[in-house]
């Protein structure tokens, strides 16, 4: 293992390995550290949804560019990350909603993220099997999508090697060097690594890692929830390609697999705060029962595999992103609460050129994500959370 | 064999031994990265199959003893099961 770094990444997940692509892109030494394989973390159990439609300013903003990265990604990386633009769709079950989702229309729009009302009937033309009569209208955007986690993450940690990064796995940082308020590096289970910056990319674990640099561990309060996963064998294409997702109905959703035509279905049912991942019976009932509301006809398809991860939450679901003010030399991007895979490409390429540069060009709001919000009781309207 | 004459490892998801082997040349070592670039052992079967055969060919082109290599994680519910028999709703019609 290498004795220095000029900068070090802890966390080989979706946001660690965008990160250290984008750092050895700008030509930076990095080495990325990962205690279990890449990806082990929440990355390899979501739901693989990509979305713009969020209620506030600045996660659509984000999302916008990000899209438009994930759009050029597979050819940038010369890897196939399988991004596939099927749309999102939100269903509405009363009055109240479909008022919410033209407010929530008007607002994308205002960003150029061109969701519209539809009829059932239209989004019943969109996803055929779907049990169109039981909603009012939808909230349909054909430009968000899905893409494959583990392809992803590979191809970040691959191209990011090529540009002369290190990475190691099964490698587990176990202590953060600070003097005087400064960052020296960082101790591992495989040795010690010198570097003057390092980067909390561990978002579950987040917090166990703030306190190894001496910081509280509600400094960023977030707490792992565990949230679980159905899949289905594979259905033929083109049947359920969208998320869709009726909120009323405890934010359950399904998703077909972008992949391999499974449907991915997923609910609002969480345990926690807990680092267990043990997949549970409860959930397995509930998601299926509203998932074969939503299609009738998944009744007759068989479940396959359950799984479960992490959504790492913080009190208004948004991510901390930044620089951390008390210690030089150390940043955050952790706490993604639901949604920081679709993010990972444009918050990797932000957070690269803010530690290089001291800025970026990415609509990335350092305000609203700022680490040091919680500290002072400030919090943000609550960022969505489906998919 | 398969008609192109290459040895299917994985029946689920049609993965060949030449597939597998490619990849680790590459330097894919870890079975969990290959189980998800393949998907191997992400079909109906659940891996029984392919997931011991796999572990062979990874020992026998790292030179690692198939002891060290750990089988991935078991999912529930093993066999697959229809999502109306686990709501208990297949009655109705
Ligand atoms: C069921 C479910 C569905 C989801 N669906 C979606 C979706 O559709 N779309 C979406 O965008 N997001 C979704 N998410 C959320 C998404 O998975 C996460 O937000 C995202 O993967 C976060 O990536 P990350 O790299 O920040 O964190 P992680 O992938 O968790 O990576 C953090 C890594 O840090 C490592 N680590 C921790 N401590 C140490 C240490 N001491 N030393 C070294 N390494 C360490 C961990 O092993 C881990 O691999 C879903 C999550 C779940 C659980």
């Amino acid at each position: 293992m290498k004795s220095k770094a000029e900068v070090v990444v802890i966390g080989g997940g979706s946001t660690g390995t965008s990160i250290a692509y984008h750092l050895a892109k700008l030509g930076v030494d990095v080495v990325l550290l990962e205690k279990g394989y890449l990806g082990n973390g929440s990355t390899f159990r979501c739901a693989t949804g990509i979305r713009q439609q969020f209620t506030d300013e600045a996660n659509i903003k984000l999302m916008r560019y990000s899209v438009e990265k994930w759009k050029k990604l597979s050819e940038e990386l010369e890897y196939d990350v399988n991004f596939k633009q099927t749309g999102y769709l939100f269903l509405a079950t009363t009055e109240e909603e479909v008022e919410a989702f033209k407010q929530n229309i008007k607002l994308h729009n205002k960003f150029g993220v061109p969701t519209r009302l539809i009829t059932p009937e239209e989004a019943k033309e969109i996803v055929p099997l779907l049990n169109a009569d039981e909603f009012l209208a939808g909230q349909w955007n054909p430009t968000d999508g899905k893409a494959n986690p583990f392809k992803t993450v590979f191809a970040f940690a691959r191209k990011a090697k090529e540009l002369g990064a290190e990475i190691y796995e099964y490698t587990e940082v176990t202590d953060i060097i600070v003097e005087n308020n400064e960052i020296k590096g960082v101790k591992t289970n495989m040795g010690t690594i010198k570097a003057d910056i390092v980067v909390n990319a561990a978002n579950a674990w987040a917090p166990i890692i703030n306190e190894m640099a001496g910081l509280d561990r509600e400094f960023i309060p977030i707490k792992p929830y565990k949230h679980q996963l159905v899949k289905t064998e594979p259905l033929k294409e083109g049947q359920i390609e969208p998320l869709v997702c009726p909120p009323a109905w405890n934010d359950s959703y399904v998703i077909q697999d972008g992949e391999d035509g499974g449907v991915i279905c997923g609910t609002g049912l969480e345990h926690g705060p807990t680092y267990d991942v043990t997949p549970t019976y409860d959930f397995l009932r509930e998601v299926l029962k509203w998932a074969t509301r939503i299609i009738p006809a998944l009744k007759y398809v068989h479940v396959l595999r359950q799984w479960a991860g992490h959504y790492a939450k913080t009190p208004d679901s948004n991510p901390a992103i930044g620089k951390v003010n008390s210690i030089d030399g150390f940043y955050i991007a952790a706490g993604f609460s639901g949604h920081g895979f679709m993010m990972a490409p444009g918050v990797g390429e932000a957070m690269a050129e803010l530690i290089v540069k001291g800025k970026t060009h990415v609509p990335l709001d350092w305000e609203w994500y700022d680490p040091h919000r919680f500290e002072r009781g400030e919090l943000r309207s609550t960022a969505f959370q489906i998919g | 064999m398969s008609e192109k004459g290459e040895r299917i490892i994985c029946r689920c998801n049609e993965v060949t031994v030449e597939e597998i082997e490619a990849l680790i040349e590459q330097g894919v070592t870890d079975i969990e990265m290959i189980k998800r670039l393949l998907r191997i052992g992400m079909g109906p079967c659940q891996g029984r199959t392919c997931l011991p055969m796999v572990i062979s060919i990874i020992a026998r082109k790292t030179g690692k003893s198939p002891d060290e290599i750990k089988l991935p994680a078991t999912r529930i519910p093993i066999r697959p099961v229809p999502a109306g028999v686990l709501v208990g709703d297949m009655n109705e019609e």
